[in-house]
């Protein structure tokens, strides 16, 4: 008995911990927003609950146009990444030699571990009017004058590729790291072609690292603020960028509760409808490592 | 012969030009932050003028080297004691937390461990403003009903340390919980057959084994917590850290070379800290 009691004792130890950071971090803050996010504002402290807020972001063409354009950037970098980081992935899990491989990978990890800020900013440098690459094309004689790079979409989209494809590469290669190449042998063997084996063999089998991969992608995508806003200068219109507008210059936190509240919403939609149409789940895609 | 690669030769050469372009790609915006931090100019935009170190080490006006800078080098120091507390809270709680996990069992346990992940695929800036929230209005509670005022619910370096930490935790469980899933529990029973006490056996053997891997979780968050922005913007108050320190001044002074040496120091910093973690985690023997 005493043995099953001091079992009894560490399940509780372990789990308080467990508990009151699921509950007072994450469970109980998003209430949080929900609750602010039904609450309208019709007097100095006066309120009444209601889809007033939602209503108001419906009827306001800028807020769901924004919502809107940060989706499909999201997607489009998600889908690009994957394109961009599949090759680089397969290189260094199957056709590099195991000496080579691991430096590659490292190189890969390096860029991760600088902050967002340094990246955005080196872009800036790079692509600026009074930049390196405007500075190069005028020097090959490709244009006359100085050329604004900055403050446009593709200038966006390629800026956001470069913060996310590690998160695509390194679940793609642990995947693809374990793949037996007699799979591959007996794909050609039975008359596939190349294309055939790749698809029948190859992305079946690599699934998990996808399906984690462009989770990891389009949720980093969708919810980044300093990429877009810098990159994209002024119009960049990015949905993060208003809810801090709505929380911190506007002190309309209802709104700012509304618009996170979309934006989650939004956003677990589109990982459950991924989970979904590939038949994995959470548990098996991103947790592993 | 390798199946998995091309078969032409011309096919294996634009495949290795791919990746050369890939590398490319990668380094030169981290390339273009770092040079012209030794650039004797006051943009950091060509000509190349000569190298110097005064955007690391100056003294005078108007090349106020970085570790002169009084904002940036307070932006440094928050960012590194927010980041050691946040790391440390992170490994206790993602030890006690791979330890439920993975020896033992109770009702809704999948359930749980899906949540415990969850915290992962929420947005930063949604846990930021969740937690801004739910403090402020405990704070204004506590306000009005007992005229308390608790400060350390409103924004600073409290809610700075709760916000990361809040996602770190699954970071350094899943770190944790992978290392111990390996772990041989004969081993333990083994020391318990010999007569060691519970407490004993944890710190001789288990922790031991663990080692590394709270090595390399540490690591792994405090080099989350000190490039944090996202989570961070939204809880902020006057202790600002360096990422929010850099942030302002790119907007508001504009992009000078000073930048380009925080760039730098923080690139040196994190791939030391990166190096380190992976060896932390290969140089134990014994293991395959």
């Amino acid at each position: 008995m005493k043995s099953s009691d001091a079992s009894r004792l560490t399940l509780i130890l372990l789990f308080t911990p467990f508990a009151l950071w699921i509950i007072l971090l994450i469970i109980l803050p998003q209430i949080g927003i929900g609750w602010l996010s039904l609450r309208e504002k019709i007097g100095p402290r006066e309120y009444t609950f209601g889809f007033g807020n939602y209503l108001d972001f419906f009827h306001e063409p800028i807020y769901w146009n924004t919502l809107l354009r940060t989706a499909w950037i999201s997607v489009l970098v998600t889908v690009l990444a994957l394109f961009i980081g599949f090759p680089v992935a397969w290189y260094i899990a199957r056709i590099a030699r195991r000496r080579s491989r691991a430096a590659l990978f490292l190189m890969c990890l390096i860029p991760l571990w600088v902050s967002d800020l340094v990246r955005a900013f080196g872009w800036i440098l790079l692509l600026r009017e009074t930049g390196l690459v405007s500075g190069a094309l005028q020097w090959i004689g490709f244009t006359s004058g100085p050329v604004e790079l900055l403050y446009n979409d593709i200038t966006v989209v390629i800026g956001m590729v470069y913060t996310v494809v590690l998160f695509m590469i390194v679940p793609l290669v642990s995947t693809l790291d374990g793949m037996d190449n007699a799979l591959l042998e007996a794909g050609y063997n039975l008359g596939g072609s190349r294309f055939t084996v790749f698809r029948r063999i190859v992305v079946p089998y690599a699934m998990p690292g996808i399906v984690a991969g462009c989770i990891i992608t389009f949720m980093l995508a969708a919810g980044s603020y300093l990429t877009p806003i810098l990159l994209g200068g002024k119009n960049s219109m990015w949905f993060t960028e208003q809810i801090y507008d709505q929380y911190v210059t506007r002190s309309n936190w209802e709104s700012g509760a509304t618009f996170g509240v979309l934006l989650l919403v939004f956003t677990s939609a589109v990982v459950w409808l991924g989970l979904r149409l590939t038949g994995q789940s959470l548990a098996s895609t991103v947790a592993k490592e | 012969m390798n199946v998995a690669a091309p078969r032409s030769g011309l096919m294996r050469g634009l495949y290795t030009g791919y990746m050369l372009a890939f590398f490319i790609y990668l380094a030169a915006p981290l390339l273009a932050a770092a040079i012209f931090a030794f650039n004797d100019s006051q943009f950091p935009a060509l000509p190349w003028n000569g190298f110097t170190l005064k955007w690391f080490f100056g003294r005078e006006e108007p090349m106020i080297g970085l570790f002169y800078d009084r904002r940036l080098m307070a932006g440094l120091i928050n960012s590194l004691w927010i980041g050691v507390i946040v790391s440390a809270l992170s490994v206790a709680v993602g030890t006690t937390n791979a330890f439920l996990f993975e020896r033992k069992t109770f009702p809704f346990r999948n359930a749980l461990y899906v949540l415990m992940i969850v915290p992962l695929v929420i947005p930063g800036v949604i846990l930021g403003i969740s937690i801004l929230v739910l403090s402020s209005s405990v704070a204004n509670a506590v306000s009005d009903a007992f005229w308390w005022e608790w400060d350390f619910l409103r924004p600073g370096v409290v809610l700075v340390v709760l916000g990361q930490f809040s996602f770190l935790v699954t970071i350094t469980t899943l770190v944790i919980a992978a290392r111990l899933r390996k772990f041989d529990i004969s081993l333990e029973e083994a020391a318990l057959n010999l007569g060691a006490s519970r407490r004993r056996v944890l710190a001789t053997i288990t922790l031991p084994f663990l080692a590394p891997a709270l090595f390399s979780a540490f690591v792994v968050a405090f080099l989350v917590s000190f490039e944090n922005f996202n989570t961070t913007l939204m809880l902020v108050g006057s202790d600002a850290p360096l990422t929010i320190t850099m942030y302002d001044r790119v907007v508001k002074v504009g992009s000078t070379p000073v930048l380009n040496a925080v760039s730098v120091f923080l690139m040196v910093g994190s791939a030391v800290l990166a190096l380190a973690s992976v060896f932390a985690q290969r140089s134990r023997p014994a293991e395959s």
